[in-house]
């Protein structure tokens, strides 16, 4: 790649839309998961701060940068401080070879809508999120404190055998489209199955999407899988030891977490930034409105495409959301029984019926 | 005879376990709608809102004052006497005043009456016993204070204006 002024500057730009997105709309997740958890218990739940209880999590945010930055004395102080950066950065280093649009052209120069234009950007992704259990694993051990310890045992365990599932049914899909890149997943499912249901992963594969999006809630640590955090019994799990703004570190962390998940998830098995069913009409209709060349049509086009896995992105974290306040949490023989003996074996069984079909199906 | 076994063998609907799921995911939609759109919910917007209790809810103890602001206690220590929690602490003293308005000698008076609010298990008993209908509680059930010696209340205190019971 030539590093000239408009290369730098566009993924300059790239970079800073991402993490601005990603960060933005935090609050708001933050704001609707306490709000939707109300509404779903019939409570009211924060409304007192700005319209709504809108402004709820900028209070938090300014509660948690005044608090005494505290830390156990007994505590091993650099893999404690490690932890909730390193938990920060690992799901912000897997957005970048999200895909959120085919591609732009400014100034008669191609951008291409991803941070990272990785070949293998799955595997990419796949590591990094991967590095999401060190977190726990460092904030449980370096904390110095038998519930964090705890914890961290717990989510790392989950998280171990989660993950086999989870790429189990990664590969069963990856067979499918035969490539690690992302974008030329994306390309494979702008198809149509009979010229109407759109090529999704998720009608190829119904049964490795629905463990893949199991596997994810696992990965992310939300219910009913938040046994690293559990506060029934382990009061706050693997970031007990931590306050002020470290925890808010862990707590954005886990919100960047879940939006790179269903990111993933989006883009992996349901259509990634395709254009929503109906989606494709809108965009003609302003195109010829405004009498839009080809240029300013891709252009439109890739906005809209950014809006469908917006759109995505926001229903699956609802989902994550609405799963939250309707499932109580697993004990942990149950956890590991569903994910080694029905994940593990379905996820397998799948590979291989799915391996066969695509063997034949390409003969 | 024995444990009767109450176990029972799940049909393969119920194993799959997404159906029961799901059918749980729609019931916290329809909850989640019903407070979205409607907004329907069972709590109250507590300071502005208040619940209504009982006309026999026991809360803060007051004593009731005549027309001159005099106490109707006559100090006869039977409130203190019949207390489960002995939170009740009177010291007496003679009364030197005139007759009343209504022409009633109270020869005694509290010289001070103290009620450990921290104590009392607020069961009323010091009221039934009361002959002169003194001591009372009111309603009130907003007891907090800033320090334990507030929560300590004096005659001062107790002597407060409450309108029936508060």
């Amino acid at each position: 790649m030539s590093l000239d002024i408009f290369s730098v500057s566009q993924m300059l730009a790239k970079i800073i839309f991402v993490i601005a997105v990603c960060l933005g709309v935090i609050p708001f997740i933050v704001w609707f998961e306490r709000r939707g958890a109300a509404w779903m218990q019939g409570r009211v739940g924060p409304n007192r701060v700005g319209p709504f209880g809108l402004l709820q999590p900028l209070a938090d945010v300014i509660k948690f940068f005044f608090k005494e930055d505290w830390s156990p004395r007994n505590a091993n102080k650099f893999y404690y401080f490690l932890a909730p950066t390193l938990a920060l950065i690992a799901p912000l280093a897997a957005m970048t070879i999200i895909p959120f649009g085919s591609f732009a052209v400014i100034n008669d120069q191609v951008i291409n809508l991803q941070i990272a234009n990785i070949d293998s950007g799955v595997l990419f992704l796949l590591a990094f999120a991967g590095l999401e259990v060190y977190p726990l694993i460092l904030a449980g051990w370096a904390s110095n404190n038998k519930y964090s310890v705890f914890g961290a045992l717990r989510g790392s365990s989950q998280i171990v055998s989660y993950e086999i599932s989870m790429a189990l049914a990664l590969l069963s899909i990856l067979m499918v489209y035969g490539s690690f890149d992302p974008h030329k997943m994306v390309e494979f499912q702008n198809q149509k199955i009979f010229g109407i249901i759109p090529m999704w992963g998720v009608f190829l594969n119904p049964i490795g999407a629905l463990i893949f999006w199991i596997a994810t809630f696992a990965e992310t640590n939300r219910l009913p899988f938040d046994l690293a955090e559990g506060e029934a019994e382990l009061v706050a799990g693997y970031h007990l030891e931590y306050g002020a703004m470290k925890f808010a570190v862990f707590f954005m962390a886990e919100y960047i977490a879940m939006i790179m998940a269903s990111a993933f998830l989006a883009t992996i098995f349901f259509g990634g930034y395709n254009l929503l069913p109906g989606m494709y009409f809108v965009v003609q209709k302003i195109g010829t409105h405004f009498a839009l060349a080809d240029i300013g049509m891709q252009n439109l086009k890739a906005g809209f495409q950014f809006l469908s896995l917006f759109i995505k992105v926001a229903f699956f974290i609802f989902v994550m959301i609405w799963i939250r306040w309707t499932l109580p949490r697993f004990r942990f023989d149950q956890l590991m029984d569903l994910g080694w003996k029905i994940l593990f074996p379905l996820a397998l069984t799948n590979l291989i019926f799915m391996s066969g079909v695509v063997y034949f199906l390409n003969r | 005879m024995g444990t009767i076994n109450v176990s029972k063998r799940y049909t393969a609907k119920e194993k799959f376990y997404l159906v029961a799921i799901f059918q749980g995911m729609m019931i916290t939609l329809r909850r989640f709608i019903q407070g979205f759109l409607f907004q329907k919910n069972w709590t109250i917007q507590y300071p502005e809102e208040r619940r209504e209790y009982s006309q026999k809810f026991r809360g803060e103890h007051f004593i009731s004052v005549d027309k001159n602001k005099t106490e109707n206690c006559t100090a006869c220590y039977l409130c203190e006497t019949v207390c489960p929690a002995e939170c009740i602490h009177i010291i007496a003293e003679e009364r030197e005043d005139d007759k009343g308005q209504y022409g009633v000698l109270k020869e005694k008076k509290p010289l001070s009456f103290d009620i450990d609010a921290l104590r009392c298990c607020f069961c009323g008993f010091c009221e039934e016993a009361c002959p002169k209908d003194a001591i009372k509680l009111s309603r009130n059930y907003e007891m907090t204070v800033s320090t334990r010696e507030k929560a300590i209340y004096d005659l001062d205190h107790l002597k407060r204006e409450v309108v029936g019971r508060g």
